[in-house]
């Protein structure tokens, strides 16, 4: 074997195992002694049971041994705390869920173990994936593999810099307005979100369920493409699944050679998020490789995507002060006691919640309260729509969108808070995707003169999703970003 | 009040009789030890996502379609935010834009007069678990959590308390009817918040409401509206002005008191619920549905009357029990003879089922056999005493009545010979008597009747053995 093997990706590792060349054991054990190695500083995982871990990798390669030949068998994974995996704490990076041990899988839990994943760890997350940096979570900020003076981005900025530094073949996250794809382009890894309704979100933290999206964050496409495969389809416990059938096809995927006869839209609308001159080069040079490979690409107009931030701040301002009202120290988590029971609640929430999730409480609530609701709620929706049709209509025109993730490249660990309009542009590339319900993929598509990764988003119809990952590892089976890995560990 | 006009309006809400929770697996437990029926969605774990009961929605539709609702083929949820923790998640799942039914009516019948109620609305919702009050705490029993719940609104249509009582009582009794709900009072059932105003006579805009909350026996509501209509008029007739304000009902006091005031009236920040699609119909289904909906009441008491020419009252009794109903209409049918029918169920079935305190489908007597013991009385075979000791063997044990007379040897005397017998003993052995009516004495025939029908046992057939001894005494005048 020529890599270490905590280098390997999912297909990787599956194949290594398949043919005995490592065991799960062997992988867990490295992945756990990389951990042991980088987390100190990198703190990109909130949980890990190395005894647990390491008897569930004896049992897969005992069932091998045995004849079972599922072929994830053994295979770990990371997920974000923002996931209910049995007997594991589950606390979206809160101080309010402190003590919570979840009682039952999620439904893509539940899937990728029968599968044969091994769910060993759990990533970072800003609070309630409130964020764009992973700084508000409870256990502190994760850091840039890349740099470790910066952020990983954020919500799912653990899962991201876990991939990247690889702790993990691949790890699960979230992606409410970009929480998947801005972190996979600030770490260099490949993120994907599928189409809302793709994916059963029971058993996942929610924050605002019209926007939620669980996805993966993996080394390529096609380690994306294969937990897609295992999570995607309907569920009944989910009742906002969609029962299409997931025609995804991954040898096909994994033969993807070319973009001939595909057509891409390229934004020429401004969106207002003054986009980095050299950010725009990388994904420019991108999308140029995407020309070679025999794409024809067009340009195309979004009017509204620039009120796409605005809109998207009331909505799941709105929806989170619902979806986390249930947080009130009576059932579970952490409970301030009090003399009587308002003040309990009231207690337990001052103390349990960080600054942010206050911030968008307290907005959310005023936006649905009498006035605010027509002023502002009403009118979110409304912009939503309109959202809506400009991508209605743009796909129309072309087959997928090509364009930057995020404006710029991962900042330093504390500049939002000293730049909060930063920390609100940093979502207006990906926000259009949640809003819209569409599929969408990051792809590494280069480095800054200082050595930052910049990602590449592909943005796909409803229900397209194998047509944007098709797009998604032809790019990759032409360049070699997604394969470099930050030198973390091995200078210092 | 005779200067003053109310208006009431009611806010029902039923717990729907469905074998699982609104929006989860979990089983509806009437008993059972606290917090044993939950999981993820009904405990609001993090993580919880609902899922819709279509058996819930289906029996509010035929609520809706009872009541001649216009039913809506596409009604969403919503959130109702507060923080109280009988409300797992502090929102609940309900129906504010768009709910299932819109409108319908439902007559009342007060003092032999028939009023239109109208309702504005049924939503479907979820109801909210319960609280235990215990010495020094209190504990939350979350199986009775997220159990599906309709409420109906009603119009403020109903002038009076006893308007309000019959509202409910049609209610209840469709309701109950139709299997949508058991409408158990003393389970909690049905709860209903209570809209109130009065205006002078002779003006038509309605006057300033109040809101009596959470009422959950029919009588307490008499007497509340009772209480707060007078209280509304004397706060009127002082000179006062009644305040818009949601009010409870202190029932050992007998007194309703303020809660909240408008200026501090909730404000619930409802908001579409994106966990949730919104509930589509289609119109053959809700049809299919309509097609499934029992007679009501009221058609089947008019019809009983119609076909099988019955008085009001029986029409009342026999209609009062679905099951009844089916039982008496099978008799009916069976003997042909309707309002004999009536006077056997309403009788000796309704006496037997309430002294053992069983239900129609517990009795073993069927409407064949009940039938065919009513011919063989009609026949005169037997006599109606003797009817009504082989109907309590059948209603006890089954079986065939006229098999049950033969081998019981239970078949009138109707053997003119036979009679005449009898009738030669009494006759001797009541030599007193038999003068007695030979002197004119009428009611001693009577007497000399009861003799012959104890000698044989109650089988002699009565009017034979009347004119047998008419016969044989007279001939001696």
């Amino acid at each position: 074997m020529n890599a270490e093997p905590f280098e390997l990706g999912v297909l990787d590792a599956a194949e290594h195992l398949a043919s005995g060349t490592v065991t799960s054991v062997e992988l867990m054990r490295a992945l756990l002694d990389r951990a042991d190695q980088v987390e100190p500083s990198l703190n990109s995982l909130c949980w890990r049971d190395r005894e647990l871990a390491l008897v569930a990798a004896r049992e897969a390669d005992e069932a091998r041994a045995a004849g079972d030949a599922r072929p994830w068998l053994g295979v770990p994974l990371a997920v974000k705390d923002v996931l209910n995996v049995a007997g594991q704490p589950c606390t979206a990076g809160s101080a309010i869920l402190q003590g919570y041990v979840a009682p039952y899988d999620a439904t893509v839990v539940a899937r990728l173990k029968a599968a044969g994943f091994i769910l060993f760890a759990r990533a970072n997350t800003d609070e309630f994936a409130m964020g764009s940096s992973t700084e508000t979570s409870v256990y502190g900020p994760t850091r840039n593999p890349w740099d470790a003076e910066r952020t990983p981005g954020g919500s799912s900025g653990g899962s991201a810099a876990v991939v990247a530094a690889r702790l993990a073949p691949a790890a699960l996250g979230t992606d409410t307005s970009g929480s998947i794809r801005q972190p996979a382009a600030f770490c260099g890894v490949t993120g994907f979100k599928p189409t809302t309704g793709r994916i059963s979100r029971f058993g996942c933290v929610a924050l605002a369920p019209s926007l939620d999206q669980i996805g993966a964050i993996a080394r390529s496409v096609e380690d994306a493409a294969v937990l897609y495969q295992v999570m995607a389809g309907v569920d009944p416990r989910d009742a906002m699944t969609s029962s299409r059938a997931v025609d995804l096809d991954l040898e096909n995927l994994c033969a993807a050679s070319d973009l001939r006869g595909v057509r891409l839209g390229w934004v020429q609308s401004d969106a207002g998020a003054d986009l980095d001159p050299d950010v725009e080069a990388l994904v420019r040079a991108a999308v140029k490789a995407c020309r070679e490979l025999g794409a024809e690409v067009i340009e195309v107009d979004l009017p509204h995507q620039r009120y796409g931030m605005p809109c998207y701040s009331v909505l799941v301002s709105a929806e989170a002060s619902a979806s986390l009202a249930r947080y009130d120290g009576v059932r579970y988590g952490r409970r301030v006691p009090a003399d009587d029971l308002q003040e309990m609640m009231a207690q337990t929430r001052a103390q349990g919640f960080g600054r942010e999730v206050k911030r968008r409480l307290i907005l959310g609530t005023h936006v649905l309260s009498r006035g605010g609701y027509e002023r502002y709620y009403e009118r979110a929706c409304k912009v939503r729509e309109l959202i809506r049709r400009d991508y209605a209509r743009v796909f129309e025109q072309c087959d997928a969108l090509v364009g930057p993730v995020a404006p710029t490249t991962a900042w330093r660990l504390g500049e939002p808070a000293a730049d909060p309009p930063r920390m609100v542009r940093a979502d207006t590339y990906t926000v259009g995707a949640n809003l819209a319900g569409l599929c969408a993929l990051s792809l590494p598509c280069g480095f800054t003169a200082t050595g930052l990764p910049v990602g590449l988003q592909v943005v796909g119809p409803a229900f397209e999703d194998a047509r944007i990952l098709r797009i998604g590892a032809a790019y990759q089976h032409a360049t070699e970003w997604h394969w470099r890995q930050p030198g973390l560990g091995e200078e210092s | 009040m005779s200067d003053y006009i109310a208006s009431i309006g009611l806010e029902v809400h039923v717990q729907l009789k469905t074998r699982t929770k609104m929006f989860c697996a979990c089983p509806v437990l009437d008993e059972g030890e606290p917090n044993t029926a939950v999981c993820p969605v009904c405990l609001g774990l993090p993580g919880g996502l609902p899922v819709t009961n279509r058996e819930a929605i289906r029996k509010t539709v035929l609520v809706g379609l009872m009541i001649g609702s216009e039913i809506n083929l596409r009604s969403a949820f919503d959130r109702k935010s507060y923080f109280y923790p009988d409300m797992a998640k502090n929102y609940q799942i309900t129906q504010q834009f768009s709910p299932l039914c819109l409108g319908g009516v439902v007559e009342i019948n007060v003092n032999g007069q028939t009023k239109p109620i109208r309702v504005n609305h049924i939503h479907q919702e979820e109801d909210a678990a319960k609280i235990i009050h215990f010495e020094h705490s209190s504990g939350i029993d979350y199986n009775r959590g997220s159990l599906p719940l309709m409420e109906l609104v009603t119009e403020p249509d109903m002038s009076t308390p006893d308007e309000a009582m019959a509202f409910l009582l049609a209610l209840k009794e469709m309701l109950v009817y139709a299997g949508i709900s058991d409408c158990n009072l003393e389970m909690g059932h049905v709860r209903c918040d209570v809209n109130s105003s009065v205006r002078p006579v002779g003006t038509t805009e309605l006057g300033v409401k109040s809101e009596i909350k959470n009422m959950n026996t029919f009588r307490g509501i008499h007497r509340a509206l009772t209480y707060e209509l007078q209280r509304q008029i004397s706060v009127l007739r002082a000179g006062g002005v009644v305040e818009q304000e949601t009010r409870r009902w202190d029932d050992d006091a007998g007194v309703t008191l303020s809660m909240r005031s408008k200026e501090h009236a909730h404000d619930y920040r409802y908001f579409p619920d994106y966990d949730l699609p919104p509930v589509v119909l289609d119109a053959v289904t809700v049809e299919a549905w309509r097609a499934e909906l029992p007679e009501l009441p009221a058609a089947k008491r008019a019809r009983f009357m119609a076909d099988y020419g019955l008085p009001e009252y029986d029409a009342g009794v026999l209609v009062a029990d679905q099951d009844v109903a089916a039982y008496y209409e099978a008799v009916a049918q069976a003997s042909g003879n309707f309002k004999a029918a009536s006077n056997w169920v309403m009788g000796e079935v309704l006496r037997a089922l309430g002294e053992n305190n069983l239900v129609i489908g517990q009795a073993k007597i069927t409407p064949e056999a009940l039938a065919k013991l009513m011919g063989l009385v009609e026949a005169k075979t037997i006599n109606l005493t003797v009817a009504k000791d082989i109907f309590q063997i059948l209603f006890d044990k089954g079986g065939d009545p006229e098999a049950l007379v033969r081998e019981k040897g239970l078949a009138q005397v109707s053997d003119v010979g036979a009679i005449e017998q009898l009738v030669d003993e009494v006759i001797a052995a009541n030599a007193k008597v038999a003068d007695d009516y030979r002197g004119g004495k009428e009611a001693a025939l009577k007497f000399l009747v009861g003799q012959v029908m104890k000698l044989s046992r109650g089988k002699a057939n009565p009017q034979m053995a009347s004119d047998a001894l008419t016969r044989k005494l007279g001939g001696a005048i």
